[in-house]
């Protein structure tokens, strides 16, 4: 059966570009998370529409599953291949298709990457930008995008799924639909006005279709741009400030982190706050008005902004950060896993506390942060923890305390973000019952043969 | 604790009060209201000062009995608990720069260079100039004398002990008497001026950077190609602890032909980089110092910025870059002069 399989999906994309052999299977069994292991029986990698059409035609008619991959970076193991089957590997897909600078946006394909636009843009466009996770420069556009990722224009433009235009995407069928303004004109300029089917396919965990396309949005990219970073005792106070801050809309990011390492950092809540101006003297303008937000409190003395001489403002500017890369490898080993929980900013101070509560209980390594996503309108709050996968001890360690942590963020009132299968059912149970039959009936209407992603986001 | 040595009948007696009608940045109507808070200050009560200061050094020079105001004025800062900026950035400042307690004993042979807390800047110690010396540096040998920005006298008597410690057993060998240079003037500054304010001992003997130039400047003399060109000089607060070493100074830079151009802002009425409002808070003052120095640096057509404080540096270097001046530390300008 997996030879038969490994030899119609060669006819399909050539035989350099699909895999069964058990290294590559090995490789692809897991990312770099908690999650046991979970091998496909092929790898196959696309590098067109039509090509993605054909194979899940193929699998449609062998009934076989079909897991959509980008970078395999999303670390909670949501391209594993739970029930065996086919991983769609999407990197062939790379081209950034068009941009448009009048309209501020970018056609990209499935499987191009952030580092690949942002070099793009950088050459061709010097003007413009997109919005970058705090991932490797590999991560794909169309996953992040797709988990309803956050990045360093999330203030300015909310989350990256906010941040779409539009998306081709092939349905478990095998048909080629597209969402958006693109589905009726030539351009990916807006989802509106139309009924917004990209719904269909953000925050699925790849189980009602495979992007191959998307338009995103692109923002002026300026000359001068600074940082600064505010520095608090109380985390009680934290959502007022994030408010504060918030509220001049002049900040492009707002990244809050606590960590007990460095030791100077310990008991100390950070906000990094990066904007930008085509003039210095906008630059200083909103400045002003970021310090102006919250001067009550450096007038009482309880909060201030840290003094940074313009040399040490680099590591700060740089983007995606270098230094949630730094923590991950802080027990060695390459085990990293956090839990991102979508909540509201009131919820910063019980975030705060269940983190340090959770790290102490478990004794795990721990990184305490958020973005900020809107003027304030939500954040993604994360606790990270680094382990060394070499040590089950270590590995078991940091899996009892993401846990922990889905099951606090639940009771806190936010919604673990791109869940990990146990907090997939943790949400689920916690979910309005008649809106996960809806998401039922909707993935049975997609996806009748229940080849896409299975395991993900269903009760047993 | 000793307290700071300070003599308060002299400022009774003081007919002028320099230290405080001098100041650029907290003003008068007149002698009299100068005294009036000068008074309180000695006399632990409240004044408009304490809250207004830029702690800028300044009047440690203004003095003329250097009867240590601004010592003083520091020490009832955090008698008082007026902070100059916000407790959490002073106090994560002070662990961020707290001692690791890391430092070993190393063989440190020929003269030794204390290059303070910028490990960055060794490399300034190169060529002739320094030829055979050592630079030593770290947290563990972080002067300290920065808590006078931040209201924080106690946090100097307790480390610069510690410092010292240090210093003489890691660096110095432990041979009392034995010469250090010390590469910033703030450091030079914590081991003369501070040090016999706050009666700290201090076992070694301190050389200021400009004293080591000097000198070694009529070694190489035959080395030297006049520059023959025209310096702004940006002189830092701390230098207000040591003036006396500002005419060394002007000794070097003849010696390289290099003309430090008069400015407004240099010399006694030098002013603030800007760094130290930003800390406290007031960057929008900051913003008009950077400006005003960068002006006053322009106007005299100088071709270079020359500093001797890193901070300053730091907090200058791409603006004056921007407005086509060169910024250069002391110790590279002389360098060049040395063709190295």
């Amino acid at each position: 059966m997996t030879a038969d399989l490994i030899a119609r999906l060669g006819k399909i994309t050539g035989p350099r570009y699909v895999s069964g052999a058990a290294e590559e299977r090995y490789l692809y069994s897991m990312d770099q998370g908690t999650m046991p292991p979970a091998a496909p029986d092929a790898v196959v990698m696309p590098k067109t529409t039509e090509e993605v059409r054909q194979i899940v035609m193929l699998a449609n008619k062998l009934k076989v599953p079909v897991v959509p991959m980008g970078a395999g970076l999303v670390l909670s193991g949501l391209t594993r291949a739970l029930k065996g089957g086919i991983v769609i590997d999407m990197k062939r897909m790379n081209r950034i298709v068009t941009v448009n600078p009048a309209s501020r946006y970018v056609v990209v394909e499935g499987g191009a990457s952030q580092g690949m636009l942002k070099a793009y843009l950088d050459k061709h466009h010097p003007d413009l930008k997109h919005s970058m996770p705090d991932a490797p420069p590999v991560a794909t556009l169309a996953g992040n995008i797709c988990i309803h990722g956050s990045g360093h224009l999330s203030v300015l433009g909310g989350s990256h799924s906010d941040m779409l235009n539009g998306m081709e995407v092939v349905l478990p069928s095998g048909e080629i639909i597209r969402t958006g303004s693109c589905g009726v004109s030539g351009g990916w300029f807006s989802r509106a006005p139309l009924p917004d089917l990209s719904g269909l396919f953000l925050g699925w965990s790849g189980t009602t279709g495979i992007v191959t396309r998307l338009g995103i949005k692109l923002f002026p990219k300026y000359r001068y741009n600074d940082v600064l970073i505010f520095v608090a005792e109380d985390p009680d106070l934290m959502p007022d400030m994030i408010s504060r801050l918030t509220s001049v809309q002049a900040a492009e990011d707002m990244t809050p982190w606590m960590t007990p390492k460095p030791d100077w950092a310990r008991g100390f809540l950070h906000i990094n706050i990066a904007w930008g101006g085509h003039t210095k003297k906008e630059l200083i303008f909103k400045r002003n008005l970021l310090q102006g937000s919250v001067r009550e409190y450096i007038d009482r003395k309880i909060a201030g902004f840290l003094p940074l001489p313009p040399p040490q403002k680099g590591r700060f500017l740089k983007i995606p950060s270098p230094d949630l890369a730094r923590f991950a490898d802080l027990r060695r080993g390459g085990g990293f896993e956090y839990v991102g929980a979508i909540m509201a900013i009131e919820h910063f101070p019980d975030a705060y506390r269940a983190g340090l509560a959770i790290a102490e209980k478990f004794n795990v390594a721990y990184s305490l942060g958020a973005r900020i996503i809107g003027a304030g309108h939500a954040m993604m709050f994360f606790f990270a923890y680094a382990f060394n996968r070499a040590d089950p001890e270590d590995v078991k360690r940091a899996s009892d305390a993401l846990e922990a942590t889905n099951t606090a963020a639940l009771e806190i009132g936010g919604i673990p973000w791109k869940a990990e299968l146990p907090a997939q059912k943790q949400i689920i149970e916690k979910m309005d019952p008649d809106t996960f039959a809806l998401m039922g009936r909707i993935r049975a209407v997609l996806d009748p043969n229940h080849i896409m992603n299975p395991g993900n986001w269903e009760k047993d | 604790m000793q307290p700071i040595q300070f003599e308060p009948d002299l400022c009774i007696r003081c007919e002028t009060i320099d230290c405080l009608t001098k100041c650029q940045y907290v003003s008068f109507s007149g002698v009299e209201e100068a005294r009036s808070e000068k008074l309180k200050i000695n006399e632990r009560r409240h004044s408009r000062v304490l809250e207004e200061c830029l702690t800028c050094y300044a009047c440690q020079e203004y003095c003329p009995y250097d009867n240590n105001p601004f010592y003083l004025l520091v020490e009832r800062q955090e008698e008082m608990g007026i902070l100059p900026a916000p407790k959490p950035i002073i106090e994560e400042q002070l662990r961020m720069m707290a001692p690791k307690g890391k430092i070993a004993p190393q063989a440190v042979t020929g003269v030794v260079v204390d290059m303070c807390a910028f490990p960055m800047l060794t490399g300034c110690i190169r060529g002739k100039l320094f030829e055979g010396a050592a630079p030593v540096t770290g947290m563990d040998l972080f002067c300290n004398i920065m808590w006078l920005h931040f209201a924080k006298n106690s946090t100097i008597r307790e480390r610069v002990p510690r410092i010292i410690d240090n210093i003489m057993n890691c660096c110095l060998g432990d041979a009392p008497g034995r010469e250090m240079v010390c590469f910033h003037d703030e450091c030079y500054g914590t081991y003369t001026s501070v040090a016999r304010a706050y009666g700290i001992d201090v076992p070694f003997t301190p050389v200021h950077l400009f004293d080591y130039i000097n000198g070694r400047l009529n070694v190489l003399k035959d080395r030297i190609k006049p520059l023959n060109t025209k310096i702004a000089y940006q002189r830092p607060c701390s230098n207000r602890l040591v003036p006396e070493t500002d005419k060394v100074l002007d000794a070097i830079f003849e010696k390289i032909g290099a003309e430090r151009v008069p400015r407004v802002y240099d010399r006694e009425n030098a002013l603030c980089c800007g760094g130290v409002p930003r800390a406290q808070q007031r960057d929008e003052l900051a913003d008009s110092l950077v400006e005003k120095n960068i002006d006053d640096m322009l106007k005299t057509g100088a071709a270079y910025c020359v500093f001797n404080c890193p901070f300053c540096m730091a907090t200058l270097a791409n603006e004056v870059a921007e407005q086509g001046l060169m910024p250069i530390l002391v110790s590279d300008l002389v360098q060049i002069a040395l063709g190295e």
